[in-house]
């Protein structure tokens, strides 16, 4: 039964994710990446994480994903054409690339096997006291060091995003003079 | 195991059925109530005090002609209605519609996913209500629209960050995420509204940003934007947003009333003597806690003008925000005292 959920929801991810990288228009590639995110999600629940799972769709999905939406909605970013698509080289870039990839696969589930101590898809649940509790005692430093980063950024998304005072390079200085 | 997948579906069944009567019922409640608060009769042609309008209503979007505009995205055109539906029916899975009951040899909740990340499950799959709204106004390729649904994404992600941080001033007592452990809190304790009056305030204000209602109807602003987001959509897709509308009002108000005045629960029965009459009882108390809340939701809309799109961010980042978190933090420091 979980196998059969774990297939389905890996399969839809694996062709949402497809569609996100290749289709030219932005819009479809966004609504795809939301439904790559949703299926993670479901997986993050079949692995025993169902707070990071119902997180992912929280913030990545509700919040993360709009604001994609936004800015190639109000740029208007249109479909891409592609001079590129086609070419000789993306081929064999493609060929190689998906090697290595397969390679690094191969690696990792082998290396699973090596020090195999879990007993297939079905994990315990990670307690959501147990996260909380370990957050909060063990990993209390790096957690507030992520808060601070988050104030950071927040304060440089705010400085960058403002417009500069007037008087300091302003765009066009000719405009008050032209009016008779 | 078979009969936990029966007991499930079940309730499953039990709360689509519900919650598949709130829009049409909604209908007469509105007409006739913004008519009543108006001094004017409202519906009064169709069955007695107007009660078929609903059906009427219901007929008259089935056969409407559907008209899709000829340079609109098919397919985003075509999904938006649908997900429009998917945030206002899957975030009742986690809502706890009455007392636990016995079945065959085992007692149940009644909650059909009763998961440990409760709460969060319902702030997150109600979060997905977005795409539909700007999937609409972009897919309709009409500058209406695409206003509407640019206004609606801002308005809803703002508000969600101050109602998330609102509902979590109330799982800090409580010490857990699953709502039917809230529930069982104010049955012990008193009703959260009392303690956490300034985060009842903020949720139901985020709660009537969250749904589009008046005073913060801007993305379907009738006399602005000729209907905001749904304005390509006639007959059954218009039926859709409007059906979705209404049923996130209605889980949104089942979550408040769950939340912050005891969800199911009255203090002075005792539900586990009581057997099947007090399941009964208890849905029928939720029901009616969210007429109420749904009422409050018509009264509202018909007596309030609407927020200027400024004035509607400026409140929900510079006011409901802060005073959220100060609710937090106040919250935690009583629980830490012992208080609550």
């Amino acid at each position: 039964m979980e196998l059969l959920v774990f297939l389905i929801f890996a399969f839809l991810a694996v062709a949402a994710s497809l569609v996100v990288v290749a289709h030219k228009n932005p819009v479809y590639s966004t609504m795809a990446l939301v439904v790559t995110l949703f299926a993670v999600a479901v997986l993050f629940v079949l692995l025993g994480a169902p707070f990071i799972g119902v997180l992912q769709v929280l913030i990545y999905t509700g919040a993360i994903v709009v604001l994609f939406l936004f800015v190639i909605m109000l740029l208007n970013i249109g479909r891409e054409e592609s001079q590129l698509a086609g070419h000789k080289a993306q081929f064999f870039t493609a060929i190689f690339g998906s090697v290595l990839f397969g390679g690094l696969v191969i690696l990792a589930l082998s290396s699973v096997r090596m020090g195999a101590q879990s007993d297939g898809p079905s994990l315990a649940l990670v307690s959501l006291k147990g996260l909380a509790t370990t957050l909060f005692t063990e990993y209390l430093l790096p957690f507030e060091i992520i808060g601070l980063l988050l104030l950071v950024a927040v304060i440089g998304a705010t400085v960058a995003a403002r417009r500069p005072p007037q008087g300091e390079g302003s765009v066009h200085p000719q405009k008050e003079e032209a009016q008779p | 195991m078979n009969v936990d997948v029966l007991v499930t579906v079940v309730k499953a069944v039990v709360v689509l059925v519900l919650l598949l009567q709130v829009a049409p019922i909604m209908i007469w409640v509105e007409r006739r109530g913004s008519a009543f608060m108006q001094d004017r009769p409202g519906p009064n042609r169709l069955g007695p005090f107007g009660l078929f309008q609903g059906l009427a209503d219901a007929v008259k979007f089935l056969f409407k002609e559907d008209v899709t505009p000829a340079l609109a995205d098919k397919p985003l055109y075509l999904a938006a209605p649908v997900l429009a539906l998917l945030p206002a029916f899957t975030t009742s899975v986690v809502l706890p519609w009455g007392p636990n009951f016995h079945w065959g040899d085992k007692d149940y909740r009644f909650i059909i996913a009763d998961a440990d990340t409760g709460v969060l499950l319902f702030l997150a799959l109600a979060s997905l209500g977005v795409y539909s709204l700007v999937m609409a106004g972009y897919a309709s390729n009409n500058k209406f629209s695409l206003l509407g649904s640019i206004r609606a994404s801002a308005q809803l992600i703002s508000y969600e960050l101050a109602m998330t941080v609102s509902v979590l001033a109330v799982v800090i007592p409580v010490n857990s995420f699953n709502l039917g452990d809230v529930v069982e809190y104010q049955r012990t304790h008193v009703w959260n509204f009392l303690p956490q009056f300034l985060g009842f305030l903020v949720f139901s204000v985020a709660a009537f940003a969250e749904t589009n209602r008046l005073p913060f109807d801007l993305p379907e602003a009738e006399s602005e934007l000729i209907a905001g987001f749904h304005t390509e959509y006639s007959a059954m897709r218009f039926a859709a947003f409007f059906m979705a509308e209404y049923t996130s009002m209605a889980a949104l108000s089942a979550l408040g009333v769950t939340l912050y005045f005891g969800g199911w629960s009255l203090p002075w029965i005792n539900y586990e003597g009581l057997g099947w009459i007090g399941v009964a009882i208890g849905l029928g108390t939720l029901l009616a806690k969210v007429a109420v809340c749904m009422f409050i939701f018509v009264w509202v809309r018909w007596t309030f003008p609407r927020f200027r799109y400024d004035q509607l961010m400026r409140l929900g980042w510079k006011f409901l925000l802060p005073v959220a978190i100060l609710n937090l933090i106040a919250v935690a420091a009583m629980t830490l005292a012992g208080w609550l």
